[in-house]
Parts: structure tokens; sequence; C-alpha cells
């Protein structure tokens, strides 16, 4: 029994167009800023990762014409944004909305592998630290960037809300509900 | 009475989503090489194996422990600890492959229940019943080797209950002494929790093909858009004799799932999934839809459409050794 391949949504081409032209300094310093607080309520993510918290992680998005280095530095992280292919201890790469989902643990990371939506180069083991500490944490990225909108807040999250409907990116976690 | 659905889960959050999802029971570990998926950032230490059980009690599941590594000589106290520390974390019971550790425990941890797991490979009710007189042991995870048949011909000569894997990976025959991952990396599932350690494996991807070494050997190569296996030996491509093959296995999943009626009819108490290395995205599709099936044959209805396939390696199903039709 064989099946057909996974569909993975297509990263906006706006939104690639508008990486080619955004200065990347203020990006980085505003990621690595919300990457630290995300670290802080999240102190186990970086127990999980082990010895591979000094990791140089490159993270590819394959349709944006960016790349983004993090490095864990446990628990005191720092994310730079790229234009450059990067080197580091392990490669991630794939498609925007596979990345996001993994994220949100709305996609499964071997599933996306089998269907080479996911490539991983490099330091395997890292990156597989990587993914399992990220999965255990249960990230949901929309709640964080609403959570220190104050007054904003709501308005933003109808905006995520359009922009989830609207691209198919994966941009909050799904509900974990009990089934029985 | 409806079969128990037993699941994997390789962290505190995958085990909250099984017991979600409607596992009756999940299996898991602890962070350490005395289990059989000791894989980089997955299990669980002493404090979350105690929440993640208080958490699936207080919903009415189960959770049994996996110690079912082989104890390295003047290290077995490692494994006696992890067993100690099971019953003392609340475990309903211990998954156990190692006669010494199986002896141990039912000497020093008479109330704790044990389970053999499948790294035992135990495949006839002779073998069964002789760990069951012996050490205790109340459930059996039967090796992936046997037919429907066979498993009805073990549930009608023993009391000890069967539980038997429905969907996941598949191993080669002889479970626990497979030496295919020392042989290209010197650690084994046996020994040491992992097969083919993350730490070996490297990827290559050259003008859309990829490549799998494993300690430096070339396992395969997978073509551009071409499903990729998991960098295991047995499912690597080889060339032999002028033909170029999967010579031991070919990389698929087993989904026994429109079998579960004929394993009910077999006397089997248990269905296993595999994969305490996958996510809890994982966890959750196929527990909820294996909790559907189970719960529809119980209530007399037609089994639901299973959705699982693009979860599986190699993107491929099989209903394994259940149906045997050897090439």
């Amino acid at each position: 029994m064989s099946v057909p391949q996974t569909q993975i949504p297509q990263c906006p081409v706006a939104l690639a167009t508008a990486l080619r032209f955004v200065p990347l300094v203020p990006l980085s310093l505003s990621l690595t800023a919300f990457s630290r607080r995300i670290a802080k309520a999240h102190p186990d993510m970086f127990r999980r990762l082990g010895k591979h918290n000094r990791a140089l992680f490159v993270l590819d998005p394959t349709d944006l014409p960016v790349v983004l280095l993090l490095k864990p530095n446990n628990g005191l992280p720092t994310i730079t944004v790229s234009r450059q292919h990067g080197d580091g201890t392990a490669r991630i790469s794939g498609p925007l909305a596979a990345l996001l989902g993994l994220v949100h643990g709305a996609f499964d990371g071997d599933a996306l592998f089998f269907s080479r939506d996911l490539v991983i180069q490099g330091d395997t083991a890292a990156a597989l630290a990587l993914r399992n500490a990220i999965d255990d944490a249960e990230l949901d990225l929309a709640h964080e960037v609403t959570i220190v909108s104050g007054p904003l807040a709501r308005s933003l999250e109808q905006v995520i809300a359009f922009a989830e409907r609207r691209t198919g990116l994966c941009l909050t976690r799904p509900e974990d509900s009990l089934s029985w | 009475m409806v079969m128990e659905i037993v699941c994997p889960a390789g962290t505190p959050a995958a085990l909250r989503a099984a017991v979600k999802a409607g596992a009756h029971t999940i299996y898991c570990g602890f962070n350490d090489e005395t289990n059989a998926r000791n894989f980089p950032g997955l299990n669980f230490d002493r404090t979350e194996m105690r929440s993640g059980i208080s958490f699936a009690h207080e919903h009415g599941a189960k959770v049994l422990v996996a110690i079912n590594t082989f104890p390295r000589a003047g290290s077995e106290s490692i494994w006696h600890h992890a067993v100690a520390d099971a019953e003392t974390c609340g475990a309903d019971a211990v998954i156990l492959a190692d006669l010494g550790l199986l002896d141990h425990t039912a000497r020093n941890h008479p109330g704790l229940r044990r389970h053999l797991s499948v790294q035992a490979a135990a495949a006839n009710a002779d073998v069964i019943n002789f760990y069951a007189e012996t050490f205790g042991v109340r459930r059996v995870v039967l090796p992936r080797v046997l037919s429907v048949h066979e498993i009805s011909a073990i549930n009608a000569e023993t009391d000890v209950e069967t539980e038997v894997f429905v969907f996941g990976g598949l191993c080669v025959m002889a479970e626990g002494r497979c030496s295919l991952s020392s042989y290209a990396t010197g650690l084994s599932p046996n020994m040491n929790g992992v097969c083919s350690p993350a730490s070996h494996v490297e990827y290559e991807e050259d003008d859309g093909a990829l490549d799998a070494r494993l300690g430096g050997y070339l396992i395969h190569r997978v073509e551009r858009n071409a499903p990729a296996p998991y960098p295991t030996l047995c499912k690597g491509c080889f060339s032999a004799g002028g033909k170029t093959g999967h010579l031991f296995e070919d990389p698929v999943s087993l989904n026994a799932e429109r079998l579960i009626p004929q394993l009910q009819k077999a006397g089997v108490t248990a269905l296993k999934i595999e994969g305490r290395q996958r996510s809890k995205s994982y966890v959750a599709q196929v527990v909820r839809n294996f909790r559907a099936a189970v719960d529809a044959l119980d209530a007399g209805r037609p089994l639901p459409q299973g959705m699982l396939a693009r979860l599986s390696e190699g993107q491929a199903m099989t209903t394994g050794a259940y149906k045997k039709t050897w090439r």
C-alpha cells in the first residue's frame, strides 16, 4: 500500500519578497528578544537539549530568502537572520509551513522526513534533540506574541487568525481537547 | 470487552496527548540506557515520570514503564534502580526482557506487575508459560513474526495476556538479538537502547537525491521526491549478486487495523502502537484512529476508514507477518 505525498502549503510570495529588503539586524535583535522570552517560559526545553545546548542550528525555510541561525546557549538563546547559506552544527530545511507546523505540534517530524518535506544535515543527534525538545515544550508562537501586545492583543489575535486561514501556515497551536 | 490500546510516549507532552486522545494505557521509559528508545531529547526523568503517571491515573489511564534493555555486567544497579523508581513513581507495570532483571524484580518488587517485552522474543506458549511460572509474568508482548493463526494457538495454551503490535515501525525477525546496529556503530538497541544512533547517522542531499550513512557506511540513496526510510541497516538498500534492493526488509510500516477483529477472536488482550521516538502529533492521530476502531468493534459497528498512511515509514504499509506471504 503506498499513499500520496502530504501537501504542505507554500509561504506567501509577498513575505518572501519583503524579506529580501527588510534590514536584518533589527529583525535578528527582535527575534532574539522573542526567543529569550520563550526560553524563560519553557526552561525544560533547554534541559532536554542536554549536551546540544551549545550547538548552532541553521533553520532553513526553503521558500524564504533567509535562514535563521539559532544558538540555544543553555537558555540564553540568540537568533541571527542571514541571507547567506549559513553553516552550523545541524541544518534543518523545509518549507516555512512545515517548520511552523513542527513547532506547533501540528505535524510529525518523522512523517515530514519520510515525505522529504524536511531535510536534516550535519549533526543528526543535535537536530533530533532540538525537535524532541520543541515537541515537548508545546509552544504557541502566536500566544507568545499576543501576551506582550497589551491592548493590541485582541486585534492581533484576529489578524493572526486571518493570516492563518489565508495562508494555510500553522501560526498557532491546534486545540488539544479530550476525545474521551 | 474493549481491546486495550497501548500507546507510546517519548515525552510528557506525548503522554498527555495520548491520554487526551483516548489511550487506555501508555508505555514510556526513563531517560537513560534502561529503555530501548534512548534517543536525544526523549524520555522521562524521575519527576516527569511521577507527574506523568499521576496525570494518566487522574484520567483513568495506566502507565507501563519499559526497562527493556539488557543490563551490562557490573552495571546492573542502573537497571535495578530503574525498576525501584518505576514502582515508587506509581507505574502500573514494568516491561522487562532480561531474565536476571525479571528475577530481581520478582524477588524484590513482588507487588509490581511484570510484562515481558518484545525484546525477549517469546514466540511460543512453552516459553511464555515458563516466564509466567518462574517470574510471575502477567502479559507478553508478542514478537512481530507470528501469524494470526499462531497467536490464536498461543492463546489457547496460556493464561498470560497477549499484547501485539498493530501500528508502526517493523524490526527484523529475532527481536532483542539483532546486531546490525552494533556492527555499524558499536551501539545497539539491546544494550544501549539505540538502534542506528542519531550520533552515527549522516544525511547528505545532492541534486535532489538523499544519501543516508550509518557509521560511515552508505546504506541507502533515495531519488528526488521518493519517500525516505529510517536510517537503519535492516531497511538499507544493497547491491549483491547483480541485484539491488532491500535485502532484509522493505521500508514500510505495520498497519494491522483491518485485522483487529481477527486479533480479538485470536484472544489478544491489548493492541500496541510503536513509536516512542515519534511526536505528540503522531501519538494523538494514531491513538484516535485505533480507539475509534476498538470502540466500533465493541459496539458492533463497522471499523472506520483509517487515515494513517501518511504517518508511515516509506509512506507505505503492510500487515507484516499477521498475513504471511513470503517473497
